[in-house]
């Protein structure tokens, strides 16, 4: 098979990673939120057992949620591995994570087991034909709960079905710019999609950054879905790319982007929320080739790494948020240390 | 109008949804729309629709006539913990509460039918109706795509798969 490569990716100025999540349950037992401590350790050890060893997604390591720092939990959330109502550290809580995270799941949060494939890139296929195999895999050896005309039970009526919600992370901000959000969004919802901000509060997310996700998921297949969402997200990039080559004409707008980097390059202390905004717009430099030097996929590893836990963890101690800012500047000038204007094409 | 999620405040959020063309529109107050996740700080990863389906369910049943506690004989819940708390508490319960269920899926989803992957585990009508569904729509794809010669094979195929269920359907009634 030929394995999708991010390097290559030609949607790399838009999509950052795609997501695909299962919500599988077990017959017999009280869902997660009936559950006593006892119930949950002995569904997470049922589950455990069958994913030691070699697994189609690779060898898999178990962290049980309460044996982890508050800080450790945070970080696992801002790598979009566990979700934040999982870091409340109860007994048999578990997450379960491959070597690369491609694959993870987590056991015991509001089902028994919500697995996920998580792969940087435009690649919804891929990442769900792998979803259906570890399930597959999954299906072989442990009794989920099915019902012919609900399909997969979940705890949560939202989830019936399917149980499978397929994200893709999107950059837009030239359609935030435009003011063109609010009402995407609203038509979106016509469509069974979702469309909301991560990173911060409100309709304008800190850098632009939005999940697009699938809303139904009963009565609708999951080729369906997954084609659905393939269909919508390129629609999104072709008036994301409409908006922003209107926009990128502007002498203002080339300004703005290359202070940001300059910026970038240069700061010593760097808030999180400064650092979001100006990467957005060091990421549209890239894309319209302004900025050489630097991938976009190394831009998206890098704001992984400077979120506030996940750099606190780099140094194994929680910092001050001031401590947290000299280091996120120095990492940030390092990772953009080959990051320059690249030469204006000449004027015709 | 009062928040349907927590019956107290004021609702100032109104939301609104098309899916399927079946309209769902909810009332919240500012504290319950960021907790339900609209506008919350992760509220990507966080929308909880608990307290929200808690009032849809008891919305449903609101006229229900008084029906001696059902409970679930696996989670040991009643048919008011699932409208309290918004959850269902185990598989059991989507068999016991089906009927009672069934609106408030309805309203969710726009539709109270499967459709798509089905375990092997699962029965066999449900196997066979999955595998018929697929090919359906596989059929009306090509057809669409006016790929004509594959068409025809899809339309043989389902036929074929239609004709086994009547006669499966026969030896269910004989035995």
């Amino acid at each position: 098979m030929m394995r999708y490569n991010p390097e290559e990716d030609a949607f790399s100025d838009i999509i950052l990673s795609t997501r695909i999540r299962l919500a599988r349950n077990l017959r017999g037992i009280p869902f997660p939120a009936v559950m006593n401590d006892a119930m949950r350790c002995a569904a997470a050890k049922q589950i455990c057992a069958v994913l030691e060893g070699q697994t189609p997604a690779g060898v898999l390591h178990a962290v049980e949620i309460s044996s982890l720092s508050r800080i450790q939990a945070v970080a696992l959330v801002e790598q979009h591995l566990i979700s934040p109502e999982f870091t409340d550290p109860l007994p048999g809580r578990v997450l379960i994570r491959s070597e690369d995270d491609s694959f993870s799941a987590m056991l015991n949060e509001e089902d028994h087991l919500r697995l996920q494939v998580l792969l940087p890139g435009f690649c919804l296929q891929e990442a769900y034909d792998r979803a259906e195999e570890m399930d597959q895999f999954l299906e072989n050896r442990l009794p989920f709960a099915f019902d012919d005309e609900f399909g997969y039970l979940t705890q949560c009526p939202t989830n019936l079905g399917t149980g499978m919600r397929a994200s893709l992370m999107m950059h837009l901000p030239a359609m935030q710019e435009n003011g063109m959000m609010q009402r995407i969004a609203a038509n979106l919802s016509k469509l069974g999609l979702t469309l909301r901000g991560i990173y911060g509060e409100g309709s304008e997310p800190k850098g632009a950054i939005y999940q697009l996700s699938n809303q139904v998921t009963l009565g609708l297949s999951e080729h369906s879905a997954i084609d659905n969402l393939n269909n919508i997200a390129r629609q999104l990039i072709a008036q994301e790319r409409a908006a922003r080559a209107s926009l990128m004409k502007s002498e203002k707008v080339q300004d703005v982007v290359l202070r940001s980097l300059g910026l970038l390059k240069n700061a010593r202390l760097l808030s999180n929320d400064e650092f979001m905004v100006l990467l957005s717009q060091v990421r549209v430099g890239v894309a319209e080739q302004w900025i050489a030097g630097v991938s976009q996929q190394e831009l998206n590893r890098l704001m992984q790494q400077v979120q506030p836990a996940s750099i606190s963890i780099g140094e194994g101690k929680a910092l001050e948020p001031a401590q947290r800012d000299r280091l996120r500047a120095a990492k940030v000038r390092a990772a953009l240390h080959k990051a320059e204007e690249c030469e204006p094409a000449a004027e015709e | 109008m009062i928040c349907q999620s927590c019956g107290k405040k004021n609702a100032i959020t109104h939301i609104k949804q098309i899916v399927n063309g079946e309209i769902q529109e909810y009332y919240l107050c500012a504290d319950c729309a960021a907790k339900l996740g609209y506008g919350g700080l992760f509220s990507s990863f966080s929308l909880n629709f608990g307290d929200l389906i808690g009032s849809v369910l008891g919305e449903g049943n609101r006229r229900a006539p008084a029906v001696a506690e059902t409970r679930c004989p696996c989670c040991g819940c009643t048919f008011a913990d699932l409208v309290r708390s918004g959850r269902v508490g185990c598989a059991q319960c989507y068999e016991v509460f089906r009927e009672r269920l069934l609106p408030s899926i309805q309203r969710i989803h726009g539709n109270t039918h499967h459709v798509g992957h089905v375990p092997a585990s699962a029965s066999r009508k449900a196997q066979h109706s999955a595998r018929l569904e697929e090919a359906r729509k596989k059929l009306a794809q090509a057809i669409e795509e006016e790929n004509f010669e594959e068409a025809v094979t899809l339309r043989d195929e389902i036929r074929a798969m239609e004709e086994n269920e009547q006669e499966d359907g026969h030896d269910e009634i004989q035995s």
